[in-house]
């Protein structure tokens, strides 16, 4: 298991299979709402948490119709398929999933405080953006994964996948935003949303890979 | 060791390639499947390693003990495309598979070397040539150890010496109590094996 | 008895016999609906005026039923993809497949027809509280489904993937049922489907209820057509690929 999570991760950064590209993808919305908002430093303030979070999602979704599709190309899907009983097939997902998210949308995470800054957000919503996007991101790479192994043998599945997932991924959005607002507008409340965010995470990481072995499973030919 | 199926249905594209099909071999015996384009030998294949449901008929495997309680579990199956990833190097591959698929009996570097691969296991593997990269698929059968080969077309874009080399890698196979089951246009040099026809109209 | 029980049910996974059953029952089923349907609307403008909204309450009679239809096709979808995923039945597919459009249709009629009562009512024609929220949501799952099955045209392969997607968005219908319970929304909260019993009055509540019945007899209808028309497509495409292979045998033999 470790092995494969490593194999992925060193795949994901030496391929160069798009991890750049979120990044850019990301920074292109993040710079493109202020100019279609207009400049006010206030409004970009309030909306900026909400901002990052679309444009995350967004540029999580680009990535995900790959998370299967290299291995069906090169054949190695049939092995990691065949070696159901020594490895748990929802557990083969769940790992690809973490090395894709390390892969391709850490980064994003890891971006986020410098874009706030071009959207005028307090430091204290760059830190709750940042967190909220670490443990919410991984809830859409899960349920993306769903997403990837029913289209899996689509040559072009990527708008597929995000037009199928996208429904399932709002109430992540939802609670994200809210837990992001609520650290810095003052009478909300940070915690609660932040909780069920976690919730979500937790309850897609389950789910997620689950449906994604069971689809992966029906799909080989 | 017995590999026995029975009465099995192929379906590709929703459409019945092949029915009825049985066949059962003991350890130490081979298997070659031959037939024009299209007539459902890999198709049969993936349905013996478990990748496709059969439409009818059953599979099974037994005496593999615990390691290997059934035919997917007892498979090594060797496709067309080889299951290597471009962005590796040869020993990195095969190290992968090596952790994955467990039951290892060579190292990654003693199986190149049997299959003439010895000094580039070092190389990205997309910088190898059709026949090399061929080499280092069927080095990955030499590793992890499964009773059953599952080969479809595997000499394909191989030379001749290679073709020797791999004959004789399958008749250790089989000598050590192994089962192969081949589908193939070209002679594998293997002496004493069935042979299974399909798509006679 | 009870095996002359089981072997109705599973006449009836047989398409051919499911054609005929289907066949057979449409035309009563179809007049039941418009029946039901034209009493229904009878009941409806005969119905008392809200003392709040005048007569614009009654959007209400269709609007409802079509919110109810709307949660009752996808939990029928769920209930179809079970069918196929763990008992293989043959039609849980064709089922599932057909429901999709028109599920999707009485969404977007839920939606609309709430959207018009809204304007008048609360001043805007949309707003994002948790109900009409979690409603849009499975609107778009609808079109998710729909999307899906018609990019993977296989029918096996796309049974199955369809059943898993309908599965997992199955957790909206509890949401979209409980959104008004659990947030503070502008959509009102339960009146009818309560644990206390209906808040609603009597003669209000009996038009509601005849116009739901109505309308969900109508689906059952359209469904029953859809199903039919999928199983008709099928066979036009097995029967195009037997010809065609039928043509690639026929060369061989006027070689002879």
């Amino acid at each position: 298991m470790l092995a494969l999570y490593l194999r992925d991760v060193k795949l994901g950064f030496r391929a160069g299979s798009g991890a750049l590209t979120g990044v850019l993808f990301f920074l292109a919305v993040v710079t493109v709402i202020p100019f279609g908002v207009g400049p006010d430093l206030n409004l970009l303030a309030r909306i900026g948490p909400a901002i990052l979070w679309i444009g995350a999602l967004l540029a999580s979704l680009l990535g995900l119709d790959r998370l299967f599709q290299a291995d069906r190309e090169d054949g190695s899907l049939d092995l990691l398929l065949g070696a159901q009983d020594r490895h748990m097939l929802a557990l083969t997902v769940l790992v690809k999933c973490l090395a894709h998210w390390t892969t391709a949308v850490l980064p994003l995470v890891i971006v986020t405080p410098l874009l706030g800054l071009f959207m005028n957000v307090p430091p204290i919503g760059l830190a709750a953006a940042m967190l909220t996007l670490l443990i919410g991101t991984p809830a859409i790479t899960f349920i993306g994964a769903v997403g990837a192994a029913l289209t899996v043998a689509l040559p072009r599945g990527g708008l597929l996948v995000s037009v199928i997932i996208l429904p399932l991924t709002i109430p992540v959005l939802i609670f994200g935003v809210a837990a992001s607002r609520g650290a810095v507008a003052e009478p909300d409340p940070f915690l609660p949303p932040f909780l069920i965010l976690s919730a979500l995470t937790l309850f897609f990481a389950v789910i997620g890979p689950a449906a994604a072995a069971l689809s992966l499973r029906g799909a080989a030919d | 060791m017995r590999l026995a199926v029975e009465n099995v249905d192929g379906e590709r594209g929703g459409e019945l390639v092949f029915s009825g099909v049985s066949f059962a071999l003991d350890a130490g015996r081979a298997l070659l499947v031959t037939g024009p384009n299209g007539a459902g030998k890999s198709t049969l294949l993936r349905i013996v390693a478990g990748l496709l449901p059969a439409a009818a008929g059953a599979v099974t495997f037994a005496g593999g003990a615990e390691a290997f309680p059934d035919a997917k579990a007892a498979c090594h199956y060797l496709g067309h495309p080889n299951g290597m990833k471009a962005a590796l190097t040869v020993e990195e591959n095969l190290a992968f598979w090596r952790d994955f698929l467990g039951e290892q009996r060579l190292s990654p570097l003693e199986a190149l070397e049997m299959v003439g691969l010895g000094e580039i296991g070092h190389l990205p593997f997309g910088y190898l040539s059709t026949g090399q990269r061929r080499r280092t698929a069927i080095a990955r059968l030499l590793i992890s150890y499964r009773p059953v080969w599952l080969l479809d077309e595997p000499t394909a874009g191989l030379d001749h010496a290679s073709e020797a080399r791999f004959s004789e890698l399958m008749r250790a196979h089989l000598s050590d109590g192994g089962i192969i089951v081949a589908a193939t246009h070209l002679p594998l040099g293997l002496e004493g094996a069935e042979e299974l026809r399909m798509g006679a109209i | 008895m009870n095996e002359k029980a089981v072997r109705r049910w599973t006449d009836i996974a047989n398409p051919t016999r499911f054609l005929e059953l289907a066949g057979s029952l449409l035309p009563w089923i179809w007049g039941a609906a418009l029946l039901t349907l034209g009493a229904g609307l009878f009941m409806a403008f005969a119905a008392p005026e809200d003392y709040q909204q005048g007569t614009t309450v009654r959007i209400m009679y269709i609007h409802v039923p079509f919110a109810w239809l709307a949660m009752l096709c996808y939990t029928m979808m769920a209930a179809s993809a079970l069918g196929t995923l763990v008992w293989r039945h043959p039609l849980a597919d064709v089922s599932l497949k057909s429901a999709a459009p028109i599920g999707a249709v009485f969404t977007a009629l839920a939606l609309a027809t709430g959207s018009i009562w809204g304007k008048p009512m609360w001043g805007t024609w949309w707003v994002w509280d948790a109900r009409l929220t979690s409603v849009f949501v499975l609107f778009l799952m609808y079109l998710g489904i729909i999307a899906l099955t018609r990019a993977l045209d296989e029918p096996s392969r796309s049974a199955r993937a369809a059943a898993i997607l309908t599965l997992v968005g199955f957790i909206n219908i509890p949401i979209i049922k409980f959104s008004v319970d659990w947030w503070n929304t502008l959509h009102q909260p339960a009146s009818v489907f309560r644990l206390d019993g209906p808040t609603i009055d009597p003669s209000m509540l009996w038009p509601l209820l005849i116009c739901a019945i109505g309308f969900t007899l109508l689906f059952l209808a359209l469904h029953l057509m859809a199903m039919r028309t999928e199983i008709w497509r099928r066979r036009v495409i097995a029967m195009r690929r037997l010809s065609a292979r039928a043509a690639e045998m026929k060369p061989v033999e006027a070689a002879r």
